[in-house]
């Protein structure tokens, strides 16, 4: 049993008044209140941005990492603990500029990761600059005269990766996005939630306001498993046409159920100890 | 100089087996009682160039390469062509007569041995891939091996790939270990005939310093290694690879280098004693994540095989220039500890040790090696470690009342825990407080960093180990070295009197005094590495007030030879 109190420390978020980080702060702890999530359970990974101060905020063993290495260190601790569930919190900059190569091989490789985007479509922390995720035209300091590139859609980037489990979710809905970690934390495999959030201070287009109106739900009959339709769904993006939650599922098996060491028990639940290389000493007489 | 070792070097093209006959002439000296040491050359590709390895075959023990052979064995024209200044007094050049191989530019003092390897492989087997094979039948003879171990060595190598195979195998060698008794009678040589002492006999192992890496790692309780292809290091890869399910530890190839860094202390923050490897280039990339886990005091045991640089370098040729750059990576200071191997065992005993290392100092330990370590086989005694024991160092994975990760202790060295066990604590590349919360308080960073840093000095105080001294204690010239030039000193040391060896193992933390102490009788000091500024010698004028009087440096990516030491001394004899 995980209390709301429990999740408490002593420090209460510095992310501006009326960011998306606290929606997704919030909306988390609601998860892990309704799923006892703790430090006996669980592992929080984070990179670097205004996202990763978030481990300051939950009381549940942490790794702040470096900048956009937030997958591999996970990718570590679940293979040597695959009891752990493990959630990687990171951002559009951090995960798909500096992590971009960790991110694809991340999915390809369906590791049983959750793995929660902080997207504001910019670099916050270091003051406002472009992003991978930031749109073409869009004037940022470090592209004043608009944005020459253009972004990439990280949800059919996930589908095509690998990844099995494929959400978008809006901050401000705390409900749904609950519901949705929940979702993407019980699926076995690398799943990916890009959570639209707005940047109050860097970004005054993307708003709460811009999100609630441009935002709708896929229809209830919505078959997720269905992965060009999945492709097309995840590639909608305009005026009222944003749509959320869970684009692709698959069962395809994690990497962790492939790994024969760890099938009884984790790794780490072996104790260490000193091994008799002797018979393969004799290999090289 | 005279001597007691038998060179027999063998040249093709890469993809002609070269590495797999060379092993197997190594083993059957070894099974025959003398002890080896195997150099093996080739270029960045894996069809055609020139490959080359030398086996050096002794009563006594080897650990060198030399700079001449007394038997070339040539599968191409490339190999004669290429090493016709290395001939010995009285040595022999075995090459393919039913090739169309050219020897008018071998010196008349060269034996030539023409032995049709190419026409009794096809009679044999019909296949190119058996020439080798055939030469291992005839310098077995010319040295007067014995061919019943050499065809036991060909069952073994050659057991998993079918009858058929080891039986043509088998023939190829018998064909040329025959042809050359019948046609070289009077050139047979008594070099490699089994030593009478072999009752109850234990061969050693020809072993390369990946090999032993690979099993020290397994031998000290490794659970989890992420390590990314490099050469020359790949090696340790493909051993812990292939026995990972029998041991039970998980090794994982990542896509990059800072992904193996960071994955590696993922695991060991979660419990896991953990590795990675690499060469320069690789290091490169990992250098953010070295002072992650500094910071995060998180375990890694890291080996890194030189090559020379820099950027790609010469990538299968052997360096030290990467020295200064383990010891000052990443910005600001952690503690770091820099160990340097000097041969397969050392690289054997320093992998075990690094991990207790990694565990009770809670922060990165490098193991240095390079590329004539990494692939070069010695032989050497089964390993024995029956005294090891695995040091975990202060983790606890009970729950404990109010814990605090990086509490302050007068060692700087903490409890640690890992996550699971329902302590709390954040392992956090910000700054940090006792529980790892992100702090940005002035009192609490001179704390951190001072609790970070006294790790160094408490191992310099319990674990820290002074150079090992080879050759008299009082000497006229002293050589201090590191590395992979340990055997070649060794070696020229059996033929210089008056010089003793220094040989340093700890790079950080430094045996400043020790080192000192050491040197304090030498009269002459000659520091000798394998690099262009002497990275040893500013280590070493960084942390004492030693002398060098002269540095023998070299940085072609050749391994230094004995007979270069050798001059070296000389020269400085005479210019005294």
């Amino acid at each position: 049993m995980t209390k709301m109190s429990d999740l408490q420390t002593p420090h209460f978020p510095n992310w501006c008044p009326g960011c998306g980080d606290l929606n997704i702060w919030g909306a988390f702890k609601n998860a892990a209140v309704k799923e006892g999530w703790d430090s006996s359970n669980t592992a929080i990974v984070a990179g670097i941005g205004c996202h990763g101060h978030i481990v300051n905020f939950v009381k549940i063993n942490s790794f702040e990492g470096l900048h956009g290495r937030a997958l591999p260190v996970a990718t570590g601790i679940k293979m040597a603990n695959n009891r752990l569930n493990t959630f990687v919190f990171t951002g559009d900059g951090d995960c798909f500029g500096e992590g971009g190569n960790h991110f694809i091989h991340t999915c390809r490789r369906n590791h049983d990761l959750t793995v929660l985007i902080h997207d504001n479509a910019l670099y916050s922390l270091t003051t406002g600059q472009t992003s991978p995720l930031t749109a073409h035209g869009f004037k940022t300091k470090s592209t004043p005269q608009g944005n020459p590139d253009e972004p990439f859609n990280p949800l059919t980037l996930a589908i095509i990766s690998g990844a099995t489990f494929v959400a978008r979710a809006y901050s401000g809905d705390m409900p749904k996005l609950t519901e949705i970690i929940v979702e993407a934390n019980k699926h076995k495999g690398l799943a990916v939630i890009d959570i639209l959030q707005p940047c109050v201070t860097f970004n005054k287009v993307c708003t709460h306001g811009f999100y609630q109106q441009n935002t709708y739900y896929l229809e209830e009959d919505y078959d997720p498993t269905d992965k060009h339709k999945a492709l097309e769904r995840a590639s909608e993006f305009g005026d009222k046409k944003i749509p959320l939650g869970i684009f692709y599922k698959s069962d395809r098996p994690s990497y962790e159920e492939h790994i024969p060491q760890i099938k009884e028990k984790p790794l780490i639940e072996t104790p260490v100890e000193r091994s008799s290389a002797v018979e393969l000493f004799k290999k090289y007489t | 100089m005279p001597s007691t070792i038998i060179s027999i070097k063998i040249g093709a093209e890469a993809g002609q087996g070269v590495k797999s006959a060379g092993l197997m002439l190594a083993k059957l000296a070894i099974r025959s009682g003398y002890h080896i040491y195997n150099q093996i050359e080739y270029p960045s590709l894996i069809k055609g160039g020139h490959n080359v390895l030398q086996v050096n075959i002794s009563k006594e023990e080897v650990t060198a390469p030399r700079k001449v052979n007394d038997f070339l064995i040539a599968l191409n024209q490339d190999t004669v062509n290429k090493h016709l200044t290395e001939f010995a007094d009285g040595a022999g050049l075995i090459y393919d007569s039913a090739a169309k191989i050219d020897t008018s530019k071998v010196p008349s003092t060269v034996v030539l041995l023409g032995v049709p390897l190419s026409k009794i492989a096809k009679e044999a087997g019909n296949s190119d891939l058996l020439i080798n094979t055939v030469a291992l039948g005839a310098v077995t003879a010319v040295l007067g091996g014995n061919l019943l171990i050499l065809n036991s060595l060909i069952s073994e190598e050659f057991g998993s790939k079918g009858d058929e195979i080891v039986k043509v195998n088998v023939a190829a060698a018998e064909n040329g270990f025959k042809y050359v008794t019948e046609n070289y009678r009077q050139h047979l040589k008594n070099s490699l005939s089994p030593l009478e002492s072999l009752s109850n006999f234990v061969p050693y192992m020809a072993i390369d310093g990946n090999e032993s890496v690979a099993l020290g790692a397994i031998s000290a309780g490794l659970q989890y290694a992420a390590i990314y292809p490099m050469s020359p290091i790949s090696n340790i890869l493909h051993v812990l690879a292939e026995n990972q399910e029998k041991f039970g530890y998980i090794y994982k190839q990542p896509e990059d280098e800072l992904s193996a860094i960071n994955m590696a202390i993922g695991a060991s923050y979660a419990g896991a004693r953990s590795m990675t490897s690499t060469s320069g280039g690789g290091f490169c990339l990992m250098t953010e994540g070295y002072g992650l886990a500094g910071m995060t005091e998180t375990p890694l045991v890291i080996i890194e095989g030189m090559r020379p640089g820099p950027a790609t370098g010469l990538p299968t040729w052997s360096g030290q220039g990467d020295l200064q750059m383990i010891l000052n990576a990443h910005q600001d200071d952690f503690p770091r500890i820099v160990l340097a191997a000097g041969d397969a065992k050392e690289a054997f005993e320093l992998t075990m040790k690094a991990f207790n290392l990694a565990d009770k100092y809670q922060t990165p330990v490098v193991v240095i090696i390079d590329k004539n370590i990494c692939e070069n086989a010695q032989s050497f005694p089964l390993y024995e470690y029956s005294d090891y024991r695995i040091d975990r160092g202060k983790l606890t994975t009970a729950k404990v009342e109010d814990y605090k990760r990086y509490a302050s202790e007068p060692s700087g060295i903490s409890q640690r825990t890992v996550p699971g066990v329902g302590n709390f604590f954040i392992a956090n590349s910000d700054e940090h407080d006792e529980e790892g919360y992100s702090s940005e308080d002035i009192d609490n960073r001179n704390i951190m960093m001072e609790k970070r840093m006294t790790k160094l000095k408490t191992c310099k105080e319990q674990d820290m180990e002074k150079p090992q001294l080879f050759g008299p204690e009082d000497a006229e010239i002293t050589i201090i070295s590191w590395g992979s030039n340990k055997g070649s000193i060794l070696q020229a040391l059996k033929n210089l009197d008056g010089v003793n060896y220094i040989h340093v193992n700890w790079m950080s933390p430094f045996p400043s005094d020790e080192l000192s102490e050491m040197s304090s009788k030498s009269k002459y000091i000659l520091n000798v590495e394998c690099n262009y500024t002497g990275q040893m010698e500013k280590l070493i004028r960084e942390n004492t007030q030693i002398k060098i009087d002269e540095n023998f440096l070299k940085y072609d990516g050749r391994q230094i030879y004995p007979e270069e030491i050798i001059d070296a001394v000389n020269k400085i004899r005479s210019k005294k």
